[in-house]
């Protein structure tokens, strides 16, 4: 039966440090999920992961592994099963013998360990390789070790610490597959750090975002692409990233590049200046002509071209949108010219408003 | 020199390059002769001690003391039978065989359970034991040495191999401390944590991940402990006060006293002694291999 996990207002403050690297974490992973922490560098992901792991103190709260308090055992007491980010294989030892090793040293008879290598060697594609010592692995061989050091154990948890940021592009992507699928398979709750957030939305249920230490939100991917509760969220995850913009709000619209962009009705209750930060993505920029109501002009400074999709990265014409570029996914193979004036609306219902304050975000209803 | 430009790759592809250009990795004719011959004066100065006493060794003792100098003159085995089977040299041997052994022993077990705690934890007092371990290597033996003989003295110990054993290991552990953290360091602290992780304490850690690895620190460590006890003469003739109780340090000494100096005996025991530093040197420099560590860590 899988486990859940739960951090209960988990906080790690470094020594001589004054503000915590994580603060008051309160998460709850359910049992069988795939929970990936996401967040920039030094956001405390990594830090919660190792608390979870008893690697780091709990200065304050708890932390529980199913009904267990595991937050003063020792690591080998938690039962749990860790991927590094650069594997931590043991150098002297075959492939067989780390990924063996913790059952070696629980006492498990010979034959039963055996079974349980070829088992996961079997898995991962690692037979032919058992013999061999950790150097002369390829990257990705290596990573598959790592991981197989963590299922032979047949842990309650897995954590895993960017598993995937030494591996090169292409092998990140298949790899991302496969321990996923991996993961459906064994059914074994899952903690999952990256900064990477394409990772974040491909691979977990349910994504975590951190930064500075605090907890931002937890949900669905879907959820946090839809529904981002702060810019922050919303900046962060999705690629290319959100447009996002504070515009000077008059008679209820948003005033974006001389256009007169309408905001719902609840977000104009509650805004409290008269500006507002808006939001809006990539995909929800449709190309318009001069006359639509609510169009403003984009000159095109670099087209993206991809085959099956196109972004326009271009410059806000004639306002003071305090974001680098806009952003917008246009039809692919039939792209404006660099440097073409181009006319884009927000598709209705999909525009985000933040306080410009707090970066919290307004009703859109 | 040569005044002409070092050829570069980009300048010059190997199809097209005129046979007489130098690359950048080779030398002028002048150069290659200057550094040869700096090279083997330089070995024949560090080489020809340990030849002359090799060569006189095998000489009578009358032909060591002639003025006139000869590279083989009568050669025979007779000095080393008179030393293996007249003096005193076994026994000392054996002693100095006994209190190197046991000071490698537990130098390398007090200097790589120091290092590892240096490198790996934090502690009161961490720095301060740092440098403790640093000044103690200043004092010269000189001055050490009658403090540490008053020492061995209210504990019993002179006449002792033990009290050898002692001052030998205040030399070479902290000096060996400090080399080992420096190698420990250098193993990823993600190998200690996994090990935490698959179940193993720190003792656990440090005896069967750790010390796996740092093979050429600790045989480092091995080499150096055993040269610190082998051929050491001071606190020998100092604490050592019976003949039996010689080591090889202070035996040898006996052969070479103010008057009548014995060179004969003293040649063939030096070639002797340095027997058992070579058999040590060799098993040490086969874990001499670099990149045990390659392949646990990526990046």
């Amino acid at each position: 039966m899988p486990t859940s996990v739960t951090f209960d207002q988990a906080t790690r403050i470094y020594p001589g440090m004054t503000t915590p690297a994580v603060s008051a974490l309160d998460l709850e992973v359910r049992p069988g999920e795939f929970l990936v922490l996401v967040g920039p560098s030094g956001s405390g992901k990594s830090t919660a992961l190792r608390m979870l792991a008893g690697l780091e103190d709990v200065n304050q709260g708890r932390i529980l592994i199913g009904d267990k308090d595991v937050t003063h055992l020792r690591p080998k007491d938690r039962d749990i099963a860790m991927v590094f980010q650069n594997y931590a294989l043991y150098p002297h030892m075959s492939v067989a013998e780390n990924m063996g090793f913790a059952l070696k040293i629980a006492g498990s008879p010979k034959a039963d360990i055996e079974a349980r290598v070829l088992e996961a060697a079997k898995i991962l594609d690692l037979v032919d390789y058992l013999d061999r010592k950790p150097k002369a692995l390829s990257g990705g061989q290596r990573q598959r070790v790592a991981m197989g050091r963590a299922i032979v154990r047949q842990p309650q948890v897995f954590l895993m610490d960017e598993p995937l940021s030494n591996l090169d592009a292409k092998l990140r992507v298949s790899t991302r597959t496969q321990i996923a699928s991996l993961q459906r398979r064994l059914d074994t709750t899952t903690v999952y750090v990256t900064h990477d957030q394409v990772e974040a939305m491909t691979m977990g249920d349910r994504v975590a975002v951190l930064k500075d230490g605090l907890l931002q939100q937890v949900d669905t991917p879907l959820g946090l692409y839809d529904n981002p509760t702060n810019a922050f969220v919303a900046g962060f995850i999705g690629s290319p990233a959100m447009n996002l913009g504070t515009f000077t709000v008059a008679d209820g619209h948003a005033l974006i590049g001389g256009a007169k962009v309408p905001l719902p009705r609840s977000t104009v209750g509650a805004i409290t200046g008269d500006q507002v930060q808006v939001g809006f993505r990539p995909e929800a920029l449709e190309l318009s002509s001069e006359t639509d109501p609510g169009s403003f002009p984009v000159e095109a400074l670099v087209i993206e071209e991809l085959g099956s999709d196109a972004f326009l990265y271009g410059n806000l014409i004639g306002d003071d949108l305090r974001a680098d570029h806009i952003v917008a996914r246009i039809a692919p193979r039939s792209v404006p010219a660099k440097g073409a004036k181009v006319w884009f609306t927000i598709a209705p219902g999909r525009i985000h408003a933040f306080d410009v304050e707090t970066g919290d975000a307004l009703p859109t209803d | 020199m040569s005044s002409m430009p070092p050829a570069t790759a980009t300048e010059t592809p190997a199809a097209v390059t005129p046979p007489r250009v130098r690359g950048r990795e080779d030398r002028s004719l002048l150069a290659s002769v200057a550094l040869h011959g700096t090279l083997i004066v330089a070995t024949f100065i560090a080489l020809f001690p340990v030849l002359w006493v090799m060569l006189s060794s095998i000489k009578p003792a009358s032909e060591i003391r002639r003025t006139e100098i000869s590279l083989f003159a009568s050669p025979t085995l007779e000095n080393y039978r008179k030393v293996l089977f007249d003096t005193n040299f076994p026994q000392w041997f054996l002693n100095s065989v006994i209190v190197a052994a046991f000071t490698m022993v537990i130098g390398i077990a007090m200097s790589a359970s120091a290092g590892y705690a240096l490198s790996r934890f934090n502690f009161p007092g961490k720095r301060g034991l740092m440098w403790v371990f640093l000044l103690t290597q200043m004092f010269p033996v000189a001055i050490l040495i009658v403090p540490i003989y008053t020492i061995m003295a209210n504990l019993g110990l002179i006449d002792t191999k033990a009290s050898l054993v002692i001052a030998y290991c205040t030399v070479a552990v902290p000096f060996c401390a400090w080399m080992l953290r420096g190698y420990f360091d250098t193993i990823p602290r993600e190998l200690d944590e996994a090990a935490a992780l698959d179940g193993l304490g720190p003792f656990g850690t440090f005896y069967r991940v750790i010390l796996p690895l740092a093979r050429p620190g600790l045989a480092v460590t091995a080499f150096y402990t055993f040269l610190t006890a082998w051929g050491e003469v001071a606190y020998a003739i100092a604490f050592m006060q019976t003949d039996d109780h010689y080591t090889l340090g202070a035996g040898l000494q006996q052969f070479v006293p103010q008057f009548s100096p014995r060179w004969d005996l003293l040649t063939a025991g030096a070639v002797l002694i340095t027997i058992p530093a070579a058999i040590v040197f060799f098993f040490a420099q086969k874990h001499l291999v670099a990149g045990l560590t390659a392949g646990g860590t990526k990046g």
